[in-house]
């Protein structure tokens, strides 16, 4: 995506990872470990009231302060990790399945099938994603597996598109060819011929589609419309604490960060990932 | 020619995708309308009167009649016409969009182009490196991060509030300042980063390698070689940028309680509000498409070969 990260002149193996890379992937997984093992983590039980003060500043006692209503925020948001973290990843998964499967379909069969589902999801994608959130929300309401699939369903084009084209690539070569003589069927090809060769720069984009999906997860909760209370991811914490804002509270100020440091970093560990992983079939 | 056609074909399936998501609303229009007391013969009166015993395709007809002529409906919340909802909060978005159109355009293309001069120099590493910081946090952490420092530390300007008067433009001044500095973060971030790899492109063209052996001097090389050939994809980034103020505007108005339309929606979402959500829905696709089939013309035209 950026230059920033040429890759380092003395790699002596395609696979090796840089510095920056790796703290985004130090980040990312230090996340992922708070999200798992957040219930058995935590100092104080996320409902339970524990300061006499509301918007409380930081001490050894409360690390990130207290919410509004005198909350431990540091319990808040390692079990608010569960709801960004778990919600984005399955979401990501679904996006990523359909999308990368129609993908795949769709440019092994080409024709009309391939001509209408790039239409189609065209069209879908041409939808503002979070005026398609806010329509969705309004209609059905707004509860977690709603939120799921809303958010997999925005994302599902631009998967789809991404694989679609690599696919069409890996789909003149000759090998190809071959498998199809052999007569092979559509769900051995894709899964046997293309996928192989498209996995590495496939996974990268999901990488990068992640970060979308955190973001309008937060958006919307930030809005009202996402995660509803008791639970709460970081988004829905910043809204909680918003009136924090005017004294400077830590207990808004740290959900923001927590989210910034997840995103960042994947993005950070994506730009920086090896070239052999990242450019792998592109390049075919 | 064929790129508004599709633009076309594409409102419709999303007018179409807008009405029937809002249709799935669970539960009767009409009992939520009445509350829960109601005879059944009236909730039967008040369908009746609202058409809704008539078949999903017939009302969504019925519908884009309606805004064709700009018959946008009646707001269920409060019984006033959609229209009367939407007009004067319509101009106040407008206002703010302008504003930070005009704000980070030349700001965002300046840095662009600037960067992709001295491509490789620690300024340009500099800018890159903060636009993809801008880029990848939400909207309203670039808010709450400038009302914290220009309202809370600095104590520049008021937090949180927007005035509704306004007598001077000093005033003014002072509550578009937050809103706006906030969206040309948002919209900057993706300008500077798409017209900086369109003329680092055009820099590595043949021909600019040419001008550069003939010896033509960096700013010549740029203003008079590189520039007339980016204009087309610099154009394109900031129409496609611009799109990108409609995610923007949804989250600085309701953090800053600006009166535009974006408010009005988020808040009809939370009242369910179904006439005015279709509408405000639509002026935003509409919007969007509008930007990036011009993105798209604009890109075909620089190019004769698209």
């Amino acid at each position: 995506m950026t230059d920033v990260s040429a890759p380092s002149p003395s790699g002596r193996s395609a696979y090796r990872i840089n510095l920056v890379g790796l703290v985004g992937l130090m980040v990312v997984l230090f996340w992922g470990v708070v999200a798992a093992l957040a219930p058995h983590l935590i100092p104080h039980s996320v409902g339970e009231i524990v300061d006499t003060d509301y918007f409380g500043p930081m001490s050894r006692e409360l690390w990130f302060g207290s919410d509004y209503l005198g909350r431990d925020m540091f319990s808040r948001i390692m079990v608010g990790a569960r709801y960004t973290v778990g919600i984005s990843v399955v979401a990501l998964t679904l996006a990523g399945f359909t999308g990368i499967v129609l993908g795949m379909i769709a440019a092994v069969s080409g024709g009309w099938l391939d001509m209408i589902l790039s239409r189609l999801l065209d069209a879908l994608n041409s939808i503002p994603s979070k005026l398609f959130g806010l329509v969705v929300v309004a209609a059905v309401g707004s509860s977690i597996p709603v939120l799921i699939v809303t958010l997999s369903v925005i994302y599902t084009p631009g998967a789809y598109r991404f694989a679609r084209a690599l696919a069409v690539n890996v789909n003149t070569m000759d090998f190809m060819v071959v498998a199809r003589i052999r007569g092979e069927s559509i769900f051995y090809l894709i899964g046997a011929e293309i996928l192989p060769n498209i996995l590495g720069p496939v996974l990268a984009d999901l990488g990068l589609r992640f970060v979308f999906i955190v973001l309008l997860l937060s958006g919307l909760s930030f809005l009202g419309l996402g995660v509803q209370p008791p639970y709460a991811d970081w988004g829905a914490l910043v809204r909680e604490n918003i009136g924090g804002v005017p004294y400077g509270a830590p207990a808004v100020i740290f959900p923001s960060l927590a989210i910034a440091s997840l995103t960042i970093s994947v993005n950070l560990l994506i730009d920086n990932l090896p070239s052999k992983i990242r450019d792998r079939g592109a390049e075919a | 020619m064929s790129r508004l056609l599709i633009a076309v074909v594409t409102l419709v399936i999303v007018s179409f995708a807008v009405f029937f998501a809002t249709a799935l609303l669970p539960g009767d229009t009409a009992t939520i309308l009445l509350g829960q007391s109601a005879t059944p013969e009236a909730v039967a009166g008040l369908r009746n009167a609202m058409h809704l015993n008539d078949p999903a395709y017939v009302r969504f007809l019925r519908w884009i009649a309606g805004l064709m002529q700009g018959d946008f409906g009646t707001s269920y919340a409060n019984n006033r016409p959609v229209a009367s909802l939407i007009g004067g909060r319509f101009i106040n978005t407008m206002k703010l969009a302008g504003l930070t159109a005009a704000v980070s355009v030349p700001f965002a293309l300046s840095l662009g182009i600037t960067a992709a001069i001295w491509r490789g120099t620690p300024y340009d590493r500099i800018v890159t490196v903060a636009t993809i910081g801008i880029i990848s946090v939400p909207e309203f952490m670039i808010a709450t991060s400038a009302v914290l420092l220009f309202a809370v530390y600095l104590r520049w300007l008021p937090a949180l509030s927007f005035t509704s008067e306004i007598r001077s433009f000093h005033d003014a001044l002072r509550a578009y300042a937050m809103p706006v500095v906030t969206l040309t973060f948002v919209v900057s971030a993706q300008m500077i980063r798409m017209s900086r790899a369109a003329v680092v492109e055009t820099l590595n063209t043949p021909y600019l390698e040419m001008a550069l052996l003939k010896g033509a001097s960096r700013p010549r090389l740029v203003l008079r070689h590189a520039l007339p050939n980016a204009l087309g994809p610099i154009a394109n980034a900031v129409a496609l940028s611009l799109s990108y103020l409609l995610g923007g505007v949804i989250i600085v108005e309701t953090i800053f309680n600006y009166p535009g339309i974006a408010k009005l929606m988020v808040d009809a979402v939370s009242t369910r509000d179904l006439p005015l959500i279709q509408t405000c829905a639509m002026i935003f696709c509409l919007g969007y498409l509008l930007l990036t089939t011009m993105a798209d013309i604009v890109a075909i035209l620089s190019n004769p070969r698209l």
